[in-house]
Protein backbone atom coordinates (compact mmCIF):
# COMPACT_ATOMS: atom_id res chain seq x y z
CA UNK A 1 0.00 0.00 0.00
CA UNK A 2 1.40 3.80 -1.15
CA UNK A 3 -0.58 5.88 0.70
CA UNK A 4 -0.03 6.20 4.35
CA UNK A 5 -2.93 6.41 6.67
CA UNK A 6 -3.04 8.89 9.62
CA UNK A 7 -4.57 6.97 12.17
CA UNK A 8 -5.22 9.72 14.80
CA UNK A 9 -8.07 11.16 11.44
CA UNK A 10 -9.23 8.80 8.96
CA UNK A 11 -10.87 10.52 5.68
CA UNK A 12 -14.46 10.10 4.94
CA UNK A 13 -13.13 8.94 1.54
CA UNK A 14 -11.00 6.15 3.56
CA UNK A 15 -13.88 5.04 5.64
CA UNK A 16 -16.73 5.22 3.18
CA UNK A 17 -14.58 3.45 0.80
CA UNK A 18 -13.97 0.56 3.00
CA UNK A 19 -17.45 0.38 4.21
CA UNK A 20 -18.84 -0.27 0.82
CA UNK A 21 -16.76 -2.73 -0.03
CA UNK A 22 -17.34 -4.79 2.70
CA UNK A 23 -19.68 -7.75 2.81
CA UNK A 24 -19.19 -9.84 5.66
CA UNK A 25 -17.14 -8.88 8.91
CA UNK A 26 -16.12 -11.48 11.69
CA UNK A 27 -17.00 -9.92 15.32
CA UNK A 28 -14.40 -11.09 17.95
CA UNK A 29 -15.53 -10.71 21.29
CA UNK A 30 -19.49 -10.74 20.22
CA UNK A 31 -21.58 -10.85 23.16
CA UNK A 32 -24.91 -12.90 22.97
CA UNK A 33 -27.13 -10.26 25.34
CA UNK A 34 -28.83 -7.86 23.37
CA UNK A 35 -28.01 -4.96 25.36
CA UNK A 36 -24.07 -5.07 24.86
CA UNK A 37 -22.37 -2.89 22.67
CA UNK A 38 -21.06 -5.30 20.39
CA UNK A 39 -24.56 -7.27 19.84
CA UNK A 40 -25.75 -3.58 18.56
CA UNK A 41 -22.91 -3.30 16.07
CA UNK A 42 -23.68 -6.73 15.05
CA UNK A 43 -27.65 -6.04 14.86
CA UNK A 44 -27.18 -2.48 12.68
CA UNK A 45 -24.81 -4.00 11.13
CA UNK A 46 -26.61 -7.39 9.72
CA UNK A 47 -30.32 -4.68 9.02
CA UNK A 48 -28.01 -3.05 6.56
CA UNK A 49 -27.01 -5.94 4.89
CA UNK A 50 -23.61 -7.38 5.99
CA UNK A 51 -23.03 -11.01 7.12
CA UNK A 52 -21.98 -11.21 10.61
CA UNK A 53 -20.02 -14.29 11.84
CA UNK A 54 -19.33 -14.24 15.77
CA UNK A 55 -16.10 -15.05 17.60
CA UNK A 56 -16.40 -15.68 21.65
CA UNK A 57 -14.82 -18.91 22.70
CA UNK A 58 -17.35 -18.86 26.09
CA UNK A 59 -20.24 -18.73 23.28
CA UNK A 60 -19.76 -21.64 21.34
CA UNK A 61 -22.68 -23.93 20.59
CA UNK A 62 -24.95 -20.70 20.93
CA UNK A 63 -26.27 -18.36 17.64
CA UNK A 64 -25.96 -14.75 17.99
CA UNK A 65 -28.92 -12.97 15.70
CA UNK A 66 -28.97 -16.46 13.91
CA UNK A 67 -25.29 -16.98 13.10
CA UNK A 68 -23.36 -19.43 14.74
CA UNK A 69 -20.66 -18.47 16.88
CA UNK A 70 -17.21 -19.53 16.03
CA UNK A 71 -14.61 -20.67 19.21
CA UNK A 72 -12.10 -18.69 16.95
CA UNK A 73 -11.55 -16.60 13.43
CA UNK A 74 -9.51 -20.03 12.27
CA UNK A 75 -12.67 -21.99 12.65
CA UNK A 76 -14.75 -19.51 10.74
CA UNK A 77 -15.47 -21.91 6.94
CA UNK A 78 -15.28 -20.02 4.02
CA UNK A 79 -13.47 -16.49 3.53
CA UNK A 80 -14.80 -13.10 5.07
CA UNK A 81 -13.84 -9.45 4.46
CA UNK A 82 -13.12 -8.28 8.03
CA UNK A 83 -12.64 -8.40 11.53
CA UNK A 84 -14.02 -6.37 13.84
CA UNK A 85 -12.45 -6.32 17.35
CA UNK A 86 -14.57 -6.25 20.66
CA UNK A 87 -11.16 -6.88 22.55
CA UNK A 88 -8.50 -4.38 24.73
CA UNK A 89 -6.20 -2.82 22.75
CA UNK A 90 -3.48 -5.25 24.17
CA UNK A 91 -5.58 -8.58 22.74
CA UNK A 92 -6.32 -6.95 19.61
CA UNK A 93 -2.52 -7.06 19.01
CA UNK A 94 -2.67 -11.06 18.93
CA UNK A 95 -6.32 -10.91 17.18
CA UNK A 96 -4.56 -8.65 14.31
CA UNK A 97 -1.86 -11.37 13.80
CA UNK A 98 -4.15 -14.27 14.20
CA UNK A 99 -6.10 -12.29 11.18
CA UNK A 100 -3.13 -11.35 9.21
CA UNK A 101 -1.60 -15.26 9.41
CA UNK A 102 -5.38 -16.16 7.65
CA UNK A 103 -5.56 -13.47 5.30
CA UNK A 104 -4.21 -15.01 2.26
CA UNK A 105 -6.49 -18.52 2.72
CA UNK A 106 -9.61 -16.33 4.18
CA UNK A 107 -9.24 -13.36 1.94
CA UNK A 108 -9.04 -10.84 4.68
CA UNK A 109 -8.71 -7.04 3.77
CA UNK A 110 -9.32 -5.41 6.95
CA UNK A 111 -8.88 -4.81 10.51
CA UNK A 112 -11.39 -2.68 12.58
CA UNK A 113 -10.59 -2.03 16.15
CA UNK A 114 -13.40 -0.93 17.85
CA UNK A 115 -13.90 2.79 20.43
CA UNK A 116 -10.92 2.92 22.91
CA UNK A 117 -9.14 -0.54 21.27
CA UNK A 118 -6.19 1.00 19.59
CA UNK A 119 -3.12 -1.04 18.48
CA UNK A 120 -0.23 0.79 16.38
CA UNK A 121 2.50 -2.31 16.19
CA UNK A 122 -0.24 -4.46 15.21
CA UNK A 123 -1.55 -1.87 13.02
CA UNK A 124 1.44 -1.41 11.11
CA UNK A 125 1.84 -5.21 10.61
CA UNK A 126 -1.21 -5.48 9.31
CA UNK A 127 -0.85 -2.75 6.80
CA UNK A 128 2.49 -4.42 5.91
CA UNK A 129 0.54 -7.67 4.68
CA UNK A 130 -1.90 -5.26 2.80
CA UNK A 131 -4.70 -5.56 4.79
CA UNK A 132 -6.48 -1.69 5.94
CA UNK A 133 -6.67 -1.14 9.51
CA UNK A 134 -9.04 1.32 11.46
CA UNK A 135 -9.04 1.74 14.89
CA UNK A 136 -10.83 2.85 17.99
CA UNK A 137 -13.82 3.87 15.87
CA UNK A 138 -16.95 2.07 15.83
CA UNK A 139 -18.07 0.95 12.02
CA UNK A 140 -22.16 1.10 13.05
CA UNK A 141 -21.44 4.57 13.96
CA UNK A 142 -19.34 5.45 11.09
CA UNK A 143 -22.01 3.66 8.84
CA UNK A 144 -24.49 5.83 10.28
CA UNK A 145 -22.17 9.20 9.99
CA UNK A 146 -21.73 8.59 6.30
CA UNK A 147 -25.22 7.73 5.41
CA UNK A 148 -26.78 10.64 7.21
CA UNK A 149 -28.96 8.41 10.11
CA UNK A 150 -26.08 9.50 12.46
CA UNK A 151 -27.74 12.73 11.97
CA UNK A 152 -31.24 11.61 13.09
CA UNK A 153 -30.38 11.17 16.57
CA UNK A 154 -29.11 14.98 16.81
CA UNK A 155 -25.21 14.25 16.40
CA UNK A 156 -22.51 16.43 14.35
CA UNK A 157 -21.75 14.03 11.36
CA UNK A 158 -19.79 16.60 10.01
CA UNK A 159 -20.66 15.54 6.60
CA UNK A 160 -22.11 18.83 4.64
CA UNK A 161 -23.11 18.08 1.06
CA UNK A 162 -25.51 19.50 -1.21
CA UNK A 163 -26.18 16.38 -3.15
CA UNK A 164 -29.18 13.59 -2.76
CA UNK A 165 -27.95 11.15 -0.49
CA UNK A 166 -28.04 7.66 -1.34
CA UNK A 167 -28.74 5.27 1.49
CA UNK A 168 -27.37 2.06 1.45
CA UNK A 169 -30.05 -0.16 2.82
CA UNK A 170 -29.78 -4.20 3.45
CA UNK B 1 -11.97 8.68 22.40
CA UNK B 2 -10.78 10.10 19.40
CA UNK B 3 -13.26 11.37 16.54
CA UNK B 4 -11.88 13.81 14.45
CA UNK B 5 -12.82 17.06 15.57
CA UNK B 6 -11.63 19.16 13.14
CA UNK B 7 -13.47 21.50 11.29
CA UNK B 8 -12.90 20.91 7.49
CA UNK B 9 -16.09 23.76 7.25
CA UNK B 10 -16.57 27.35 8.01
CA UNK B 11 -18.74 28.55 10.16
CA UNK B 12 -20.89 30.38 7.41
CA UNK B 13 -21.15 27.15 5.56
CA UNK B 14 -22.24 25.62 8.83
CA UNK B 15 -25.04 28.05 9.90
CA UNK B 16 -26.28 27.05 6.13
CA UNK B 17 -25.90 23.37 5.93
CA UNK B 18 -25.35 21.63 8.82
CA UNK B 19 -27.63 18.83 9.01
CA UNK B 20 -29.75 19.47 5.91
CA UNK B 21 -29.16 17.94 2.77
CA UNK B 22 -31.33 17.48 0.33
CA UNK B 23 -34.48 15.62 1.36
CA UNK B 24 -33.94 12.22 -0.21
CA UNK B 25 -37.40 11.29 -1.71
CA UNK B 26 -38.29 14.48 -3.24
CA UNK B 27 -34.77 16.64 -3.17
CA UNK B 28 -36.32 19.55 -1.44
CA UNK B 29 -33.55 21.63 -0.55
CA UNK B 30 -35.15 23.78 2.35
CA UNK B 31 -35.66 21.12 5.87
CA UNK B 32 -39.34 19.98 5.19
CA UNK B 33 -41.43 20.65 8.61
CA UNK B 34 -42.47 17.42 9.55
CA UNK B 35 -45.66 18.39 11.25
CA UNK B 36 -46.33 14.50 12.07
CA UNK B 37 -46.13 12.20 15.14
CA UNK B 38 -45.03 8.80 14.49
CA UNK B 39 -42.80 6.73 12.04
CA UNK B 40 -44.36 3.51 9.92
CA UNK B 41 -41.90 0.51 11.29
CA UNK B 42 -40.66 -1.86 8.52
CA UNK B 43 -41.80 -5.04 10.42
CA UNK B 44 -41.66 -5.66 14.17
CA UNK B 45 -38.05 -6.76 14.12
CA UNK B 46 -37.85 -3.16 13.00
CA UNK B 47 -39.77 -1.55 15.69
CA UNK B 48 -38.13 -3.95 18.75
CA UNK B 49 -34.36 -2.20 17.02
CA UNK B 50 -35.17 0.91 17.50
CA UNK B 51 -36.81 0.43 20.67
CA UNK B 52 -33.39 -1.27 21.63
CA UNK B 53 -31.70 1.61 20.21
CA UNK B 54 -29.24 -0.61 17.92
CA UNK B 55 -30.75 1.13 15.06
CA UNK B 56 -31.12 4.65 14.24
CA UNK B 57 -34.65 6.07 13.09
CA UNK B 58 -37.80 7.54 13.98
CA UNK B 59 -40.30 6.08 16.62
CA UNK B 60 -42.03 9.46 17.67
CA UNK B 61 -41.65 12.97 17.94
CA UNK B 62 -41.25 13.23 21.80
CA UNK B 63 -37.99 11.52 21.16
CA UNK B 64 -37.22 12.64 17.71
CA UNK B 65 -38.30 14.45 14.72
CA UNK B 66 -36.42 14.89 11.15
CA UNK B 67 -37.15 18.55 11.16
CA UNK B 68 -36.45 18.65 15.10
CA UNK B 69 -33.19 16.69 14.13
CA UNK B 70 -31.83 18.89 11.22
CA UNK B 71 -31.48 21.84 13.90
CA UNK B 72 -29.69 19.65 16.39
CA UNK B 73 -27.11 18.84 14.35
CA UNK B 74 -27.22 22.39 13.02
CA UNK B 75 -26.69 23.67 16.61
CA UNK B 76 -24.07 21.21 17.34
CA UNK B 77 -22.01 22.15 14.52
CA UNK B 78 -21.93 25.36 14.97
CA UNK B 79 -20.77 24.55 18.65
CA UNK B 80 -18.37 21.96 17.48
CA UNK B 81 -20.05 19.62 19.57
CA UNK B 82 -20.63 16.15 19.75
CA UNK B 83 -24.56 16.26 19.21
CA UNK B 84 -26.99 18.16 20.89
CA UNK B 85 -30.71 17.59 22.19
CA UNK B 86 -33.78 20.42 21.25
CA UNK B 87 -36.28 21.32 23.59
CA UNK B 88 -39.24 23.00 24.21
CA UNK B 89 -37.66 25.90 25.68
CA UNK B 90 -34.54 27.45 27.21
CA UNK B 91 -35.52 26.17 30.35
CA UNK B 92 -36.62 22.60 29.62
CA UNK B 93 -32.53 22.97 28.63
CA UNK B 94 -31.23 23.62 31.90
CA UNK B 95 -33.42 20.85 33.30
CA UNK B 96 -32.54 18.17 30.54
CA UNK B 97 -28.68 19.24 31.07
CA UNK B 98 -29.06 18.50 35.32
CA UNK B 99 -31.51 15.42 34.94
CA UNK B 100 -28.67 13.32 33.67
CA UNK B 101 -26.53 14.48 36.30
CA UNK B 102 -28.50 14.93 39.27
CA UNK B 103 -29.54 12.35 41.85
CA UNK B 104 -31.67 12.99 44.74
CA UNK B 105 -29.76 15.20 47.69
CA UNK B 106 -26.80 15.88 44.88
CA UNK B 107 -26.17 19.65 44.55
CA UNK B 108 -24.62 22.04 42.00
CA UNK B 109 -22.85 24.96 42.04
CA UNK B 110 -24.36 28.33 39.56
CA UNK B 111 -23.23 31.54 39.46
CA UNK B 112 -25.22 33.84 40.87
CA UNK B 113 -25.50 36.32 38.15
CA UNK B 114 -27.94 34.14 36.02
CA UNK B 115 -30.71 35.21 34.07
CA UNK B 116 -33.12 36.03 36.50
CA UNK B 117 -35.57 33.39 35.66
CA UNK B 118 -32.75 30.10 36.12
CA UNK B 119 -32.04 31.36 39.54
CA UNK B 120 -35.86 31.09 40.56
CA UNK B 121 -35.92 27.64 38.29
CA UNK B 122 -32.73 26.25 40.34
CA UNK B 123 -33.50 27.70 43.77
CA UNK B 124 -36.76 27.37 43.98
CA UNK B 125 -38.28 24.68 41.78
CA UNK B 126 -35.22 22.08 41.41
CA UNK B 127 -35.06 21.96 45.14
CA UNK B 128 -38.54 20.00 44.94
CA UNK B 129 -36.86 17.48 43.14
CA UNK B 130 -34.01 17.49 46.05
CA UNK B 131 -31.29 19.48 43.77
CA UNK B 132 -29.33 22.03 45.81
CA UNK B 133 -28.17 25.04 44.06
CA UNK B 134 -24.90 26.63 45.64
CA UNK B 135 -25.24 30.28 44.08
CA UNK B 136 -21.72 31.78 44.12
CA UNK B 137 -19.69 34.71 42.77
CA UNK B 138 -17.92 33.00 40.45
CA UNK B 139 -15.50 36.21 39.62
CA UNK B 140 -13.13 34.92 42.07
CA UNK B 141 -12.78 31.81 41.25
CA UNK B 142 -11.46 30.35 44.61
CA UNK B 143 -15.41 31.15 45.69
CA UNK B 144 -16.09 28.31 43.21
CA UNK B 145 -13.40 26.11 44.91
CA UNK B 146 -14.79 26.88 48.34
CA UNK B 147 -17.78 25.69 47.63
CA UNK B 148 -17.28 22.61 45.99
CA UNK B 149 -18.98 19.28 48.00
CA UNK B 150 -18.04 15.70 47.05
CA UNK B 151 -22.12 15.80 46.18
CA UNK B 152 -21.46 18.34 44.04
CA UNK B 153 -22.29 17.76 40.08
CA UNK B 154 -21.44 20.60 38.21
CA UNK B 155 -20.72 24.19 37.78
CA UNK B 156 -23.26 26.29 35.77
CA UNK B 157 -22.52 29.61 34.58
CA UNK B 158 -23.40 32.04 31.46
CA UNK B 159 -21.02 32.93 29.32
CA UNK B 160 -22.32 36.32 28.61
CA UNK B 161 -24.58 36.75 32.04
CA UNK B 162 -28.10 38.20 31.29
CA UNK B 163 -29.06 40.96 32.14
CA UNK B 164 -25.80 42.64 31.48
CA UNK B 165 -22.40 43.41 30.61
CA UNK B 166 -20.35 40.17 32.81
CA UNK B 167 -18.60 37.69 31.64
CA UNK B 168 -17.48 34.39 32.90
CA UNK B 169 -13.98 33.21 32.84
CA UNK B 170 -14.70 30.16 31.47
CA UNK B 171 -11.26 28.50 31.71
CA UNK B 172 -10.63 28.95 35.05
CA UNK B 173 -13.97 27.47 35.32
CA UNK B 174 -13.31 25.16 33.48
CA UNK B 175 -9.48 23.63 35.03
CA UNK B 176 -11.99 23.83 38.50
CA UNK B 177 -14.72 21.51 36.85
CA UNK B 178 -11.60 19.56 35.76
CA UNK B 179 -10.03 19.16 38.98
CA UNK B 180 -13.21 18.30 40.48
CA UNK B 181 -14.43 15.49 37.79
CA UNK B 182 -17.57 17.31 37.17
CA UNK B 183 -18.57 19.00 34.02
CA UNK B 184 -19.15 22.76 33.51
CA UNK B 185 -22.57 23.94 31.78
CA UNK B 186 -22.36 27.08 30.02
CA UNK B 187 -25.41 28.59 28.98
CA UNK B 188 -24.25 30.12 25.50
CA UNK B 189 -27.65 31.89 25.03
CA UNK B 190 -26.35 35.61 24.90
CA UNK B 191 -23.21 35.47 22.97
CA UNK B 192 -24.37 32.28 20.47
CA UNK B 193 -21.43 30.20 18.76
CA UNK B 194 -20.96 33.34 16.88
CA UNK B 195 -19.07 35.08 19.24
CA UNK B 196 -18.00 32.41 21.97
CA UNK B 197 -17.48 28.74 21.32
CA UNK B 198 -17.30 27.34 25.45
CA UNK B 199 -16.30 23.75 24.03
CA UNK B 200 -12.88 25.59 23.02
CA UNK B 201 -12.41 26.81 26.66
CA UNK B 202 -13.02 23.49 27.96
CA UNK B 203 -16.41 23.26 28.97
CA UNK B 204 -18.21 20.23 28.72
CA UNK B 205 -22.08 21.30 27.99
CA UNK B 206 -23.77 23.92 26.27
CA UNK B 207 -27.27 25.13 26.97
CA UNK B 208 -29.37 27.54 24.95
CA UNK B 209 -32.35 29.65 24.97
CA UNK B 210 -32.21 28.98 21.04
CA UNK B 211 -35.86 31.61 21.92
CA UNK B 212 -33.29 34.77 21.42
CA UNK B 213 -30.43 35.03 18.85
CA UNK B 214 -30.70 31.28 17.49
CA UNK B 215 -34.13 31.50 16.15
CA UNK B 216 -33.72 35.78 16.43
CA UNK B 217 -36.89 37.11 14.89
CA UNK B 218 -39.14 36.56 18.05
CA UNK B 219 -41.70 33.38 16.69
CA UNK B 220 -40.14 30.36 18.38
CA UNK B 221 -39.44 29.13 22.15
CA UNK B 222 -36.84 26.64 21.86
CA UNK B 223 -33.67 25.29 23.91
CA UNK B 224 -30.82 23.36 23.37
CA UNK B 225 -28.13 21.34 25.06
CA UNK B 226 -24.95 20.54 23.36
CA UNK B 227 -22.55 17.65 24.27
CA UNK B 228 -19.08 18.11 23.89
CA UNK B 229 -18.65 14.37 23.74
CA UNK B 230 -15.73 14.95 25.67
CA UNK B 231 -16.69 14.70 29.30
CA UNK B 232 -15.33 10.96 30.80
CA UNK B 233 -18.36 10.41 32.37
CA UNK B 234 -16.98 6.91 34.29
CA UNK B 235 -14.05 8.48 35.53
CA UNK B 236 -15.70 8.57 38.92
CA UNK B 237 -19.07 6.71 40.25
CA UNK B 238 -21.14 10.08 40.36
CA UNK B 239 -23.10 9.87 37.20
CA UNK B 240 -24.86 6.46 37.56
CA UNK B 241 -27.47 7.92 35.01
CA UNK B 242 -24.98 7.86 32.16
CA UNK B 243 -21.64 5.33 33.43
CA UNK B 244 -24.11 2.47 35.15
CA UNK B 245 -26.52 0.10 34.08
CA UNK B 246 -29.33 2.66 33.92
CA UNK B 247 -33.13 1.42 35.57
CA UNK B 248 -34.49 3.52 33.01
CA UNK B 249 -33.60 1.65 30.12
CA UNK B 250 -33.63 -2.32 31.12
CA UNK B 251 -30.07 -1.79 32.72
CA UNK B 252 -28.46 -0.09 29.67
CA UNK B 253 -24.94 1.63 30.08
CA UNK B 254 -25.13 4.35 27.90
CA UNK B 255 -21.46 5.48 28.54
CA UNK B 256 -20.12 2.20 27.45
CA UNK B 257 -22.37 1.30 24.65
CA UNK B 258 -22.40 5.02 23.10
CA UNK B 259 -19.21 6.25 24.16
CA UNK B 260 -19.40 10.24 23.60
CA UNK B 261 -22.43 9.80 22.09
CA UNK B 262 -23.53 8.78 25.28
CA UNK B 263 -25.12 12.05 26.94
CA UNK B 264 -27.06 12.86 23.70
CA UNK B 265 -28.54 9.71 23.60
CA UNK B 266 -29.73 9.60 27.09
CA UNK B 267 -31.17 13.23 26.70
CA UNK B 268 -33.40 12.01 24.22
CA UNK B 269 -34.02 8.25 25.07
CA UNK B 270 -34.45 8.73 28.51
CA UNK B 271 -34.63 12.76 28.81
CA UNK B 272 -37.15 13.79 26.23
CA UNK B 273 -39.04 10.50 26.77
CA UNK B 274 -39.72 10.95 30.41
CA UNK B 275 -40.10 14.59 30.77
CA UNK B 276 -41.72 15.06 27.79
CA UNK B 277 -40.33 19.08 26.64
CA UNK B 278 -40.28 18.28 22.90
CA UNK B 279 -39.48 20.83 20.44
CA UNK B 280 -42.33 21.67 17.70
CA UNK B 281 -41.36 20.72 14.31
CA UNK B 282 -42.64 24.06 13.40
CA UNK B 283 -40.23 26.06 16.30
CA UNK B 284 -37.92 24.11 14.86
CA UNK B 285 -38.17 25.32 11.74
CA UNK B 286 -38.34 28.76 12.32
CA UNK B 287 -34.97 28.63 14.58
CA UNK B 288 -33.15 27.15 11.19
CA UNK B 289 -33.84 29.60 9.15
CA UNK B 290 -32.56 31.83 12.12
CA UNK B 291 -29.46 29.57 12.27
CA UNK B 292 -28.85 30.65 8.65
CA UNK B 293 -28.33 34.46 9.05
CA UNK B 294 -26.61 34.32 12.64
CA UNK B 295 -23.05 35.77 11.91
CA UNK B 296 -24.53 38.59 9.71
CA UNK B 297 -27.01 39.11 12.18
CA UNK B 298 -24.68 39.35 15.75
CA UNK B 299 -22.15 41.15 13.54
CA UNK B 300 -25.12 43.76 13.02
CA UNK B 301 -26.10 43.38 16.83
CA UNK B 302 -22.47 44.15 18.23
CA UNK B 303 -22.00 46.87 16.31
CA UNK B 304 -25.24 48.48 16.61
CA UNK B 305 -25.27 47.86 20.53
CA UNK B 306 -21.66 49.14 20.65
CA UNK B 307 -22.41 52.57 19.46
CA UNK B 308 -25.74 52.79 21.64
CA UNK B 309 -23.61 51.76 24.42
CA UNK B 310 -21.06 54.48 23.59
CA UNK B 311 -23.88 57.05 22.96
CA UNK B 312 -25.47 56.43 26.59
CA UNK B 313 -21.72 56.33 27.71
CA UNK B 314 -21.80 59.86 27.24
CA UNK B 315 -25.21 61.04 27.96
CA UNK B 316 -25.13 63.81 30.73
CA UNK B 317 -28.79 62.47 32.17
CA UNK B 318 -27.34 58.46 32.14
CA UNK B 319 -25.76 57.22 35.72
CA UNK B 320 -23.81 53.94 34.62
CA UNK B 321 -23.54 51.77 31.57
CA UNK B 322 -22.70 48.52 32.08
CA UNK B 323 -21.54 46.86 28.72
CA UNK B 324 -18.18 44.70 28.07
CA UNK B 325 -17.70 46.15 24.99
CA UNK B 326 -17.16 49.42 26.56
CA UNK B 327 -13.24 49.40 27.54
CA UNK B 328 -14.75 51.31 30.75
CA UNK B 329 -16.32 47.86 31.88
CA UNK B 330 -14.20 45.77 34.34
CA UNK B 331 -15.32 42.69 31.95
CA UNK B 332 -13.56 44.72 28.81
CA UNK B 333 -10.70 41.99 28.69
CA UNK B 334 -12.35 38.79 29.27
CA UNK B 335 -14.50 39.65 26.25
CA UNK B 336 -11.63 40.84 24.49
CA UNK B 337 -10.86 37.02 25.47
CA UNK B 338 -13.72 35.05 25.08
CA UNK B 339 -15.76 36.97 22.69
CA UNK B 340 -13.43 38.97 20.34
CA UNK B 341 -16.01 39.54 17.83
CA UNK B 342 -18.41 41.40 20.03
CA UNK B 343 -19.77 40.97 23.22
CA UNK B 344 -23.63 40.79 22.17
CA UNK B 345 -26.02 43.04 22.22
CA UNK B 346 -27.90 43.25 25.75
CA UNK B 347 -26.25 45.21 28.51
CA UNK B 348 -27.46 47.20 30.81
CA UNK B 349 -27.90 51.29 32.07
CA UNK B 350 -29.39 53.19 34.64
CA UNK B 351 -30.55 56.90 34.58
CA UNK B 352 -29.74 59.49 37.19
CA UNK B 353 -33.36 59.56 38.51
CA UNK B 354 -32.87 56.12 39.76
CA UNK B 355 -36.14 54.02 39.51
CA UNK B 356 -38.82 56.34 38.63
CA UNK B 357 -36.99 58.09 36.03
CA UNK B 358 -35.67 54.22 34.70
CA UNK B 359 -39.39 53.17 34.72
CA UNK B 360 -40.09 56.52 32.66
CA UNK B 361 -37.54 55.42 30.15
CA UNK B 362 -38.87 52.74 29.19
CA UNK B 363 -42.12 53.60 28.84
CA UNK B 364 -41.44 56.69 26.79
CA UNK B 365 -39.98 54.78 23.83
CA UNK B 366 -41.41 54.61 20.43
CA UNK B 367 -39.07 52.02 18.24
CA UNK B 368 -38.02 49.85 21.55
CA UNK B 369 -40.66 47.49 22.71
CA UNK B 370 -41.11 47.37 26.17
CA UNK B 371 -41.43 42.97 26.60
CA UNK B 372 -39.80 40.19 28.23
CA UNK B 373 -37.00 38.86 25.28
CA UNK B 374 -34.07 39.38 24.58
CA UNK B 375 -32.22 38.58 20.95
CA UNK B 376 -35.00 39.70 18.70
CA UNK B 377 -34.44 41.76 15.12
CA UNK B 378 -36.73 44.23 17.23
CA UNK B 379 -34.92 46.72 19.81
CA UNK B 380 -36.56 45.43 23.22
CA UNK B 381 -36.45 47.54 26.28
CA UNK B 382 -36.95 46.31 29.95
CA UNK B 383 -36.62 47.35 33.72
CA UNK B 384 -35.60 43.97 35.07
CA UNK B 385 -36.28 45.06 38.76
CA UNK B 386 -39.94 44.81 38.37
CA UNK B 387 -40.02 41.92 35.79
CA UNK B 388 -37.40 39.23 34.62
CA UNK B 389 -35.67 39.21 38.07
CA UNK B 390 -39.06 40.30 39.94
CA UNK B 391 -38.78 36.98 41.87
CA UNK B 392 -35.35 37.68 43.26
CA UNK B 393 -34.69 39.12 46.92
CA UNK B 394 -33.64 42.17 46.55
CA UNK B 395 -29.60 41.33 47.97
CA UNK B 396 -30.10 38.93 44.84
CA UNK B 397 -31.46 41.56 42.02
CA UNK B 398 -28.69 43.61 43.12
CA UNK B 399 -26.36 40.47 43.06
CA UNK B 400 -27.51 39.58 39.44
CA UNK B 401 -26.59 43.21 38.51
CA UNK B 402 -30.96 43.62 38.91
CA UNK B 403 -31.18 46.37 41.10
CA UNK B 404 -33.91 48.71 41.21
CA UNK B 405 -32.07 51.79 38.84
CA UNK B 406 -31.44 48.88 36.16
CA UNK B 407 -32.93 49.18 32.63
CA UNK B 408 -32.18 46.38 30.05
CA UNK B 409 -31.39 46.94 26.42
CA UNK B 410 -31.80 44.19 23.89
CA UNK B 411 -30.39 46.20 20.65
CA UNK B 412 -31.78 44.90 17.29
CA UNK B 413 -31.22 45.46 13.76
CA UNK B 414 -32.67 48.64 13.03
CA UNK B 415 -31.06 51.86 12.14
CA UNK B 416 -28.58 52.65 14.20
CA UNK B 417 -29.46 56.84 14.39
CA UNK B 418 -33.50 55.92 14.99
CA UNK B 419 -32.66 53.79 18.29
CA UNK B 420 -30.46 56.41 19.26
CA UNK B 421 -33.08 59.36 18.46
CA UNK B 422 -35.73 57.07 20.74
CA UNK B 423 -33.36 57.01 23.88
CA UNK B 424 -32.27 60.08 23.84
CA UNK B 425 -35.96 61.09 23.46
CA UNK B 426 -37.13 59.07 25.71
CA UNK B 427 -34.35 60.20 28.67
CA UNK B 428 -35.59 63.67 28.02
CA UNK B 429 -38.70 62.55 28.46
CA UNK B 430 -38.10 60.90 32.02
C1 LIG C 1 -29.59 33.59 29.38
C2 LIG C 1 -30.91 32.89 29.36
N1 LIG C 1 -30.96 31.59 29.65
C3 LIG C 1 -32.14 30.92 29.65
C4 LIG C 1 -33.33 31.55 29.39
C5 LIG C 1 -34.61 30.76 29.41
O1 LIG C 1 -35.01 30.51 28.12
P1 LIG C 1 -36.54 30.24 27.68
O2 LIG C 1 -37.28 31.51 27.93
O3 LIG C 1 -36.42 29.87 26.25
O4 LIG C 1 -37.03 29.13 28.55
C6 LIG C 1 -33.33 32.91 29.07
C7 LIG C 1 -34.61 33.59 28.77
O5 LIG C 1 -34.81 34.73 28.96
C8 LIG C 1 -32.08 33.59 29.05
O6 LIG C 1 -32.03 34.90 28.77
Amino acid sequence: MSEKIDHDSYSDAYLRTLLNSVKSVAVVGASPNWNRPSYFVMKYLQDKGYRILPVNPRATGEEILGEKVYASLAEIPGDFDMVDIFRNSEVAGTVTDEAVELAGSKNIKAIWMQLTVRNDDAAARAEAAGLQVVMDRCPKIEFGRLNSELSWGGFNSKVISAKRRKVRIG
Amino acid sequence: MSQDKSQKFGFETRMIHAGAQPEPVTGARQTPIHQNTSYVFHDAEHAASLFNLQTFGFIYSRLTNPTVAVLEERIASLEDGRGSTCCASGHAAQLLAFFALMEPGDSFIASNRLYGGSITQFGKTFKKFDWRVKFVDVDDPQNVRDALTPDCKAIFVESLANPGGVISDLEALSNIAKDAGIPLIVDNTMATPYLCRPFEWGADLVVHSTTKFLSGNGTSLGGCVVDSGNFDWAQNDKFPGLAAPEPAYHGLNFYETFGDMAFTTHAHAIGLRDLGSTMAPMNAFQTILGCETLALRMERHCENAKKVAEFLEGHPAVAWVSCAALPSSPYHALAQKYMPKGAGSVFTFGVKGGYDAGIKVVESCEIFSHLANIGDARSLILHPASTTHRQLSEEQQNAAGAGPDVIRLSIGLETLDDLIADLDQAISNA
